[in-house]
């Protein structure tokens, strides 16, 4: 970082770094604009690491849809003011296409049907409709679909991840499941063992082949073999293909509670690969203040505490995210936008935020809260107004969305960035 | 099933009942519908009253109180914590209250003593600046799981059977006699009956409900009271407002957090009671008044407990209501074997079950004394783990890293779960989330259950106490039950953690999408 007074000038500038942010900065450097972007990136807000469209609508129904364009339709008819509503289904294919694409290209290859969702095994048992998965997880689909002789491994010291639990609650439907406990990979040390830590130890080609041998004994007739999310950070398709090698089985991964990898993943590869494409990059930096300039355009502060770095943009970008990622703030009396103070559209009193029980179908009206935007993704005021010609938000801060519900989460900030990037080129 | 005394509820009075009557050899069984403490036994603001609360409205529940605190004090003295107590008034409060207050405690024995206002503040910095009087009194802290938990341990190792989730269905009546009692595990849908030849209605909130079945008639009010619990702990004594009795008006320490409440709402129907928004928001500018810091700190929980307000006529102040006890005996209605305890206090079960258990001991003919008066509560293990702070103690001097936390943020290792689903297998249940939670600080910390479920049930299958998708149930349940005291509280950062809790179980497991 540079001194205080150091003040710099960009075309764009993306205030937030989790899928929202980093499908914009990605999708306008490649338009060949000049972007600066700042946000915390963290291997929370990534997750999973898998990219669902629309897996569940209506949630109310607890319908679980295996083409995710048919429902898509049907919620674009129904809820108008969604943000897909927004979207022709080729834009949105296109914006999911093309950041596959370049995550393929640096290193981290994703796969999926061409239009329908896949069923993705969860540590927990059930499994989840999503569109895009990272390759190390398709052959656990390709299994669970066909039912085919399978064993789930699990590992000494990885808490919240069961190779029995998933067995057991799998069944009454996948009767050849079997299930084995092995070491994890590395030195045998007592405690807990974690994702990251494990990850790291299999990027060491020679810990592979004992980790291997260790599965070995286990496998007798199975065709597929299911492991915690642990196979390396950055060589994952190298090591699942080492151990199919040797076991001479499919492998895959199931993704494990946080912290967990799959997330790191993406923040590892977007944090290095972006910057090499010209995005001046403040990640784990926030934007202290953003101030629309008298000659238009805006002035934006950056810093951890104290500003360290004044960037001048002509648009800005806001994919701040919800509560989680600090772009909504909940007050008792209210929830308010973080960085502007932008009209949030919000149930009137807080006791109507929450639903009585957790896991009631239809969801909470807090998650459906957030901003309203045009056609262009610029913010709007309760009457329609754009509140700046230069201004956009995308992502989850978005009203009239509930992507927990529907599982759309990356699906919706990709989609929603590509928009509003087509917006600002147009301009 | 039979049994000499049929015990029906599982709070603070029919455990204590429970052990009152084992000691002088009496065979009882005891049914509680769901679990130990699940009314308001397990609901309550665990203040073991040194009487001073009452002196404005009820002087003979204010001397019970000082008694029995007094006597729990010495003989269960690893069920309390004792910290003393701040009776505290701030600017605009009733000087007349405040001006009878010690004389009023001294009539009823309660020790007594001003604090200089300086000094108050000195020993609870977090009081108000605004005090404008403080009086110390023998308030004490209670935790009424282990109370209630090492007095049913007391009597089953003398014999006493204990059926839970349980619940009655039918009473069988023949002449002026209940015959036979039908009860049904709630789980199993098993139905059997019991004969006994005295049936106690221990049950609360829920006594009018019960009493009803068996053809008595009662009148039992239920007010509901809600109770925040904040993340760390916000003074050393229990602390009092100096007024007369009323709502948001007690700030009780336990462990390493503190509980404030309480509300009184009016229900119909006890199973329906949940702390809400209306009462959070109503409460809190009470309580900031006395202890300001509540306006910043952050809450963890929300809990509420039903009161029974048993009466004769109906009345619109539910706290003008005498918080006395009722026994009542049923024989006017032509029941002869049929007895009613409600009402009252955690801090005076003991008395509560000693009074019961002489009019049951006489009509049984058993002429043996009562010893709960002197013979101390022996602590035992079942109710050891849910004090703060004392699993993350022994796990630090244990030092044996393979016993791998499974609750984080209260650091309850594997072990401790295990020694849980031992004794709840040994008392021929079927160890659940929800159970372990409710013997344990697990889903009690900052992630309230989010991540610590996952770890628990992974658990439970590797040790075979979950098979086929019983898993998905209970995490739904458990996830459910933590958020009724989660829910009114959530603005600020709480609101973030939900998401997060959100994203997981539903955007990534889709557990809102599993058919009950
Ligand atoms: C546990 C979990 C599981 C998930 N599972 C899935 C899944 O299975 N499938 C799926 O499709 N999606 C899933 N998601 C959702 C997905 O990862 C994203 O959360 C979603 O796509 C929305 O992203 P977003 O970029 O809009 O917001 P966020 O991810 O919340 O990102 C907000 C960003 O804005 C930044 N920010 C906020 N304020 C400022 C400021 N003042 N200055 C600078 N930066 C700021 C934050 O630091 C952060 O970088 C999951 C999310 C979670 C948390
Ligand atoms: C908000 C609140 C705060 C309080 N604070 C304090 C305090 O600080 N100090 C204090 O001393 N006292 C306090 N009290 C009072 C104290 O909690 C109660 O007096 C005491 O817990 C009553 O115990 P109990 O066993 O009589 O009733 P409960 O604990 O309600 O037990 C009744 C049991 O019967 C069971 N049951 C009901 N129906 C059936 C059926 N059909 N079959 C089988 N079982 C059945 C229920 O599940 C329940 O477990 C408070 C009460 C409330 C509500």
């Amino acid at each position: 970082m540079q001194t205080p007074t150091d003040e710099k000038h960009c075309q764009l500038m993306v205030i937030g770094a989790g899928m929202a942010g980093m499908a914009a900065t990605l999708f306008a450097v490649k338009q060949g604009l000049q972007v600066a972007q700042a946000g915390l990136t963290g291997e929370v807000i990534y997750a999973s690491g898998v990219f669902d469209l629309l897996g569940v609508y209506p949630p109310e129904k607890r319908q679980v849809r295996e083409d995710p364009w048919r429902a898509l339709a049907e919620l674009a008819q129904a809820e108008p003011n969604h943000p897909y509503a927004r979207l022709a289904p080729q834009e949105i294919a296109h914006a999911m296409d093309l950041l596959t694409e370049y995550l393929g290209e640096i290193g981290l290859p994703y796969t999926g049907h061409p239009t329908k969702n896949t069923r993705l095994l969860t540590s927990v048992g059930t499994a989840k409709p999503t569109f895009r998965l990272p390759i190390s997880m398709a052959a656990g689909s390709e299994a669970l679909a066909q039912k085919a002789p399978c064993l789930l491994v699990d590992l000494v010291g990885l808490r919240g991840f069961s190779a029995r639990q998933m067995a057991s609650t799998l069944a009454h439907q996948w009767p050849d499941l079997r299930t084995a406990t092995v070491e994890a990979p590395g030195p045998v040390v007592h405690g807990p063992k974690y994702p990251e830590h494990v990850a790291r130890t299999l990027e060491v080609e020679a810990e592979r082949d004992a980790f291997a041998a260790a599965i070995a004994p286990h496998i007798a007739d199975a065709r597929y073999v299911g492991l915690p999310a642990v196979l390396g950070i950055y060589k994952t398709p190298e090591i699942v293909a080492q151990l199919e090698e040797r076991l001479k089985v499919r492998i895959f991964e199931i993704p494990t509670m946080p912290p967990a990898i799959t997330g790191l993943r993406l923040k590892e590869a977007f944090e290095s690969h972006l910057p090499t494409m010209g995005v001046d990059a403040y990640y784990h930096y926030r934007v202290l203040s953003v101030h629309p300039a008298s000659s238009g355009g805006f002035r934006l502060e950056i810093g951890k505490n104290d500003t360290e770095q004044v960037v001048h943009a002509d648009t800005v970008v806001l994919a701040t995210g919800r509560f989680l990622g600090k772009g909504l703030i909940p007050e008792r009396d209210g929830i308010h936008e973080a960085l502007l103070d932008l009209p949030v559209h919000q149930p009137r009193h807080r006791d109507r935020w929450y639903a009585g029980a957790f896991l009631a179908p239809e969801g909470h009206a807090v998650s459906r809260a957030g901003l309203e935007v045009d056609d262009q993704f610029r913010p709007v005021t309760a009457d329609g107004r754009v509140v700046n010609d230069r201004l956009f938000a995308v992502g989850s801060i978005l009203a009239h969305q509930d992507w927990m519900r529907t599982k759309s989460g990356v699906g919706i900030a990709v989609a929603s960035a590509w928009k509003a990037v087509q917006a600002i080129c147009a301009a | 099933m039979q049994t000499q005394v049929l015990i029906i509820g599982g709070g603070a009075t029919g455990t204590g009942l429970a052990r009152d009557l084992a000691l002088r050899g009496v065979d009882c069984v005891l049914v509680e519908k769901q679990d130990i403490n699940a009314g308001a036994s397990g609901g309550n603001h665990g203040l073991l009253h040194s009487g001073a609360r009452y002196i404005g409205s009820d002087l003979a529940a204010a001397r019970e109180c000082r008694e029995e605190g007094e006597r729990i004090k010495r003989l269960a003295p690893h069920c309390v914590e004792d910290t003393g107590g701040l009776f505290v008034a701030v600017a605009g409060d009733d000087e007349a209250y405040i001006a009878d207050f010690a004389a009023r405690c001294e009539q009823c024995g309660i020790a007594v003593k001003a604090v200089d206002l300086k000094d108050a503040r000195e020993m609870e910095p977090e009081l108000s600046r605004d005090l404008i009087a403080a009086y110390a009194v023998p308030d004490a802290s209670v935790d009424p799981f282990k109370l209630s938990l090492d007095n049913l341990a007391d009597a089953q190792a003398r014999g006493t059977r204990v059926l839970r989730n349980t619940h009655i269905t039918a009473f069988e009546k023949s002449g002026t006699r209940i015959q036979r009692v039908q009860v049904q595990n709630r789980r199993t849908g098993a139905q059997f009956s019991i004969v006994a030849e005295q049936i106690v209605n221990a049950t609360g909130a829920w006594a009018g409900h019960v009493a009803a079945m068996a053809g008595a008639d009662i009148r039992v009010l239920c007010s509901q009271g809600s109770l925040i619990i904040t993340q760390n702990r916000l003074s050393h004594r229990v602390i009092n407002r100096l007024r007369q009795a009323s709502d948001a008006d007690i700030l009780v320490p336990a462990g390493t957090v503190s509980i404030f409440g309480t509300t009184s709402v009016r229900l119909d129907d006890p199973d329906t009671s949940r702390p809400t928004v209306a009462e959070i928001d109503a409460m809190l500018p009470d309580g900031i008044a006395m202890v300001p810091k509540l306006a910043e700190t952050r809450f963890i929980r929300a809990y509420a407990g039903v009161r029974p307000l048993v009466q004769s006529t109906p009345t619109s102040d539910d706290r003008s209501v005498s918080r006395g006890f009722a026994l009542i005996d049923h024989t006017k209605e032509g029941i002869d074997n049929f007895i009613t305890i409600t009402g009252g206090k955690l801090t005076t079960y003991r008395l509560m079950a000693e009074k019961t258990a002489n009019r049951v001991c006489e009509r049984l003919g058993v002429t043996a004394a009562c010893e709960t008066r002197t013979a101390p509560l022996p602590a035992t293990a079942s109710g050891k783990w849910t004090e703060p702070g004392l699993t993350p103690r022994l796990w630090f001097q244990q030092k044996d890293k393979s016993d791998l936390l499974l609750c984080e943020c209260e650091m309850v290792p594997t072990s401790v779960v295990n020694a849980i689903t031992a004794n709840i297998q040994a008392e021929g249940g079927r160890p659940s989330l929800r159970e372990l939670g409710q013997r344990s600080r697990v889903g009690k910390g900052p992630c309230q259950g989010a991540f610590c479920s996952l770890r628990l049930t992974a658990h439970l299958y590797n040790e075979g106490c979950l098979s086929a998708d019983q898993g998905l149930e209970e995490l739904r349940d458990f996830l459910n039950e933590r958020w009724r005291g989660v829910h009114p509280l959530l603005w600020g950062q709480a609101v973030a953690q939900a998401e997060l809790q959100e994203a997981l179980h539903c955007g990534l497991y889709g557990l809102e999408l599993v058919e009950a």
